[in-house]
C-alpha cells in the first residue's frame, strides 16, 4: 500500500480548460482529495445585459470554441422562443445537419486526439506518427477532417458559425455540396468502423470501475435526441416543463472551483454522451448499435470511461443521421430562404439542446426594443463536475495500493473520460440585472 | 537546431488553439520545422524550454499576470494569438461595468476572499501585461495566416499584419456591399486577413480583427450618410470587440480603448 501519496496535477493535459488534481494520502488515509477547477471566469451572462437580440448569437458562442455551434443554437432556440419565431422546415434540418456536424467533430478529437494517446499508452498524439498505430492515426485525422468541413458547409466556418442567425441562415449550402457532402460521410461510414476496431483492441486499457449515479439528457418519442426533446432523468423520468429546467439542473458553489456545481436528487449527476446513451440506446440507428456491440456496450452502463465509446457510438449514429437528413433536404428542393419576419417583444425565451458535453440550457429575457435584460445559460461541464468529483472518491480507495504515478495517470484518464469543458463551465451563473 | 514552440492559454474560449488541431494533416508539415515542446490542450509532455510562446486569451486575475510575466521571461519571441490576446476580444465587453458588481452577479454574496481562483480585475490583452512580438488577429484566427506566421518566425523573419480594411478582400471576393442589403457592417475600419470571411457568408463584420491604425473616419461618415444610419447605432456596432470610437465632428479621432 502506498502509505503517502502527493499528486497535485496543476491544470490536466489533453483537455478543455484548467482543471487540477489534487490528492494527498497520508499513512494510507486519504487527507485530500479535490477536482478543482481553476479556470478564469469570464462572466459571459453579465456581458449579455443590454445587448440586442442579434448579438446574443455571435456572443455565447464564444463561450466555447469547441461547443460553439451548440452555444449558438441554444441561443437562436432561446432568443427565438422569446420572440415567437417560428423556423422553417428547411431551417431546422439544416440545424440539425450543423448539431450532428459538431458532435461528430467534437467526439473524434476527443477520442481520437486527446484520450487515444493512453490507450495506446503514449503522451500525445505526435508519437503515433511512424508508429504502427500511424495507421489509425490518419484515419482519425481524415474523419476530424470531414466532420470540420462539414460544419464549414452548413455554418460558413468551423468555430464560431456564422451563417446561424435569428429565424434562419445568413447563407446556405448548394444541392451540390451536399450531395457530395453525402457520398463522403458514407465512404467514411467504413473508415469509422475501422477505428472502431483499433480502438476495441485497447478497450480493455480503460479502469473497469463503476458507481451507480443519475444519468440526464434529452429524450424524445421520435429520435434520439439532440436538437430538441424533454429533459429526462434515470431516477425521475421525463420533465415535461422545460421552463422549469431549475428544479432538475440545481446548481451550487464551491471554493475550489470557479465552476458552480450541479445536483438533482442525488449528490449529483452525470449528462453526455454516456447519459445519452443510458437513457435512448434503443433509438440508434442500425450501425451505431453495431459498434455499442462491438464493445458490448449496454444501458445502463455505470462506468464513467465507457463515455469514451459512447461518444464513439454517437458519432456512427451522427453520419447516419447525417445522410438521411441530406436526403430529405434534396427531396424537398432547396429554396433560397430569407430568415422570417418578426416583430420586437417582450418576453422570456428558453432554449435547450444537446450537445457534444451533455444538456445545454440558454434563457434570454428581452425588453420590447429586443435587448436582453437577464440570461442564464446552464452548460453540461458544469453539470458535470460534482459527478467527477464523487467518481474519485469511490475510484482512489480502488486503486490506493497502485504506485502514485499509476494513480495519477488513472485520475487524469478518470477526468478525461467526461471530456470537460473547463472554459465552457465557467461561465455559469444566474444573473439577476437591477 | 529547430525553434522549440510552447502553446500558453488565459482567459478564452481555447477555440484559437483548436484551429491548429484543425489544420489536421498540415500539423504534420508544420513539426517538420518546429518543435512543440508544450501544448496542454493535447499533449502531457511540458517543457520550460522554448523559443516561441504563443498566447491564447486575456489576463483577468493577478495569478494569470505572474503566470504570463513567467512565460515572458522564458520566450524569445512571444505571439499574441487571436482576439482575446491581441485586442482583449469579448472578454473586455464586461470593462465598461465594476468588477465587484459582475462578480457579485455571477457568484453572489459567497465569500471568496483570499482565494486567488476568483481574484479578478478589468480584462486586459497581453499586450497591457508584457510586450508582445508578433499578433495573429481574429476570433477565430485563420488557419492559414497562422501557418505563415509560424513558416516566417521559423525563418527568422518577421511576419506581416494587413493593415487595410476588411472592404478590400469583400470585394475580391465579388460580395455585394452588406449595406446595400441593409445590414451594419464594421468592415470599413476593421483590419483585413480574414479574407472577408463573415461577410462572405452574408454576415456583417462584428471587428474581432481590431481596428485598423488609421481608419477612413470620412468614409465612415459618408456610409452613415448615404444609407441614412446613425452614429449611435455604429457605435453600438463596435463594442463587441471594444472597437472606441468617438464622434469626429466633435473633433476626436477613432482609437482602440485601452491598447497601445
Amino acid at each position: 500500500m502506498s502509505n503517502n501519496v502527493a499528486i497535485n496535477v496543476e491544470h490536466v493535459t489533453r483537455v478543455e480548460g484548467h482543471g487540477n488534481i489534487v490528492l494527498n494520502i497520508k499513512k494510507g488515509k486519504i487527507e485530500q482529495l479535490q477536482w478543482q477547477v481553476s479556470e478564469a471566469p469570464r462572466f459571459f451572462e453579465a456581458m449579455l445585459r443590454g445587448r440586442h437580440y442579434d448579438e446574443l448569437r455571435p456572443i455565447t458562442s464564444r463561450i466555447c470554441g469547441i461547443c460553439s455551434i451548440g452555444h449558438s443554437l441554444a441561443s437562436l432556440k432561446a432568443t427565438e422562443d422569446a420572440l415567437d419565431i417560428k423556423i422553417s422546415e428547411q431551417t431546422e434540418v439544416l440545424r440539425r445537419l450543423a448539431i450532428n456536424a459538431e458532435n461528430m467533430q467534437s467526439h473524434i478529437l476527443h477520442v481520437g486526439y486527446l484520450t487515444a494517446p493512453d490507450l495506446f499508452g503514449v503522451g500525445s498524439v505526435f508519437p503515433l506518427v511512424g508508429s504502427k498505430h500511424q495507421d489509425a492515426l490518419l484515419k482519425i485525422v481524415k474523419l476530424h477532417r470531414l466532420f470540420n468541413e462539414m460544419s464549414d458547409l452548413v455554418c460558413g466556418r468551423t468555430t464560431h458559425p456564422i451563417r446561424l442567425i435569428v429565424g434562419g441562415f445568413s447563407a446556405i449550402p448548394t444541392e451540390k455540396q451536399l450531395h457530395n457532402l453525402r457520398q463522403r460521410l458514407k465512404d467514411d461510414l467504413k473508415t469509422t468502423k475501422e477505428v472502431a476496431n483499433v480502438l476495441n483492441s485497447v478497450v480493455d486499457n480503460f479502469p473497469d470501475f463503476e458507481r451507480e449515479t443519475e444519468y440526464i439528457a434529452l429524450s424524445s418519442n421520435d429520435e434520439y435526441a439532440f436538437y430538441d426533446g424533454d429533459i429526462t432523468s434515470t431516477d425521475t423520468g421525463k420533465h415535461l416543463d422545460y421552463k422549469d429546467y431549475l428544479s432538475v439542473m440545481k446548481e451550487y458553489v464551491v471554493p475550489q472551483s470557479t465552476a458552480k456545481y450541479a445536483k438533482h436528487v442525488r449528490e449529483s449527476y452525470m449528462v453526455g454522451a454516456l447519459a445519452r446513451f443510458n437513457l435512448n440506446s434503443k433509438q440508434l440507428r442500425p450501425i451505431a448499435k453495431e459498434v455499442a456491440n462491438l464493445f458490448g456496450l449496454k444501458a445502463i452502463n455505470y462506468n464513467p470511461f465507457m463515455n469514451n465509446i459512447a461518444q464513439l457510438v454517437e458519432f456512427v449514429h451522427n453520419i447516419e443521421d447525417s445522410v438521411l437528413l441530406i436526403d430529405r433536404l434534396i427531396d424537398k428542393g432547396i429554396k433560397d430562404e430569407k430568415p422570417v419576419n418578426f416583430k420586437l417583444k417582450a418576453g422570456q425565451g428558453i432554449g435547450i439542446v444537446e450537445v457534444p458535453r451533455g444538456i445545454l440550457v440558454h434563457d434570454y429575457t428581452l425588453d420590447d426594443k429586443g435587448r436582453c435584460m437577464k440570461a442564464n445559460c446552464v452548460i453540461p461541464t458544469n453539470q458535470n463536475h460534482a459527478n467527477i468529483q464523487k467518481d474519485m472518491e469511490e475510484f482512489v480507495p480502488q486503486i490506493i495500493d497502485k504506485p502514485e504515478k499509476e494513480i495519477e495517470l488513472a485520475l487524469e484518464m478518470l477526468v478525461r473520460a467526461y471530456d470537460p469543458c473547463i472554459s465552457c463551465s465557467t461561465h455559469y451563473l444566474d444573473v439577476k440585472f437591477v | 537546431m529547430k525553434p522549440r514552440v510552447a502553446f500558453f492559454d488565459f482567459a478564452s474560449c481555447e477555440g484559437c488553439q483548436l484551429q491548429i488541431a484543425n489544420l489536421e494533416g498540415e500539423i504534420l508539415d508544420l513539426i517538420e520545422i518546429v518543435d512543440v515542446v508544450s501544448f496542454r490542450e493535447v499533449m502531457k509532455e511540458h517543457s520550460d524550454e522554448y523559443d516561441i510562446a504563443i498566447i491564447e486569451g486575456s489576463i483577468t486575475r493577478p495569478m494569470d499576470e505572474k503566470r504570463l510575466r513567467k512565460i515572458r521571461r522564458h520566450a524569445k519571441i512571444l505571439v499574441a494569438l487571436g482576439a482575446c490576446a491581441t485586442i482583449g476580444g469579448v472578454n473586455k465587453i464586461r470593462n465598461h461595468r465594476p468588477v465587484e458588481q459582475v462578480k457579485k452577479e455571477v457568484y453572489g454574496d459567497t465569500d471568496f476572499k483570499d482565494n486567488e481562483f476568483f481574484d479578478t480585475f478589468q480584462t486586459k490583452s497581453i499586450n497591457e501585461v508584457v510586450p508582445v512580438d508578433c499578433y495573429i488577429h481574429g476570433c477565430p484566427i485563420n488557419r492559414d495566416e497562422f501557418k505563415q506566421v509560424i513558416i516566417a518566425l521559423a525563418l527568422g523573419k518577421k511576419p506581416e499584419v494587413p493593415n487595410y480594411p476588411v472592404c478590400v478582400e469583400c470585394k475580391k471576393n465579388e460580395n455585394v456591399c452588406l449595406f446595400e442589403l441593409g445590414k451594419f457592417c464594421i468592415g470599413p475600419i476593421t483590419r483585413a486577413g480574414c479574407n472577408a470571411i463573415c461577410p462572405t457568408n452574408g454576415s456583417p463584420c462584428d471587428g474581432c480583427r481590431g481596428i485598423l491604425q488609421k481608419p477612413q473616419i470620412e468614409c465612415i461618415m459618408d456610409i452613415l450618410e448615404k444609407y441614412d444610419l446613425t452614429y449611435e447605432e455604429m457605435k453600438r456596432r463596435c463594442t463587441m470587440y471594444n472597437m472606441s470610437i468617438f464622434n469626429p465632428s466633435e473633433g476626436m479621432t477613432f482609437a482602440r480603448r485601452g491598447s497601445k
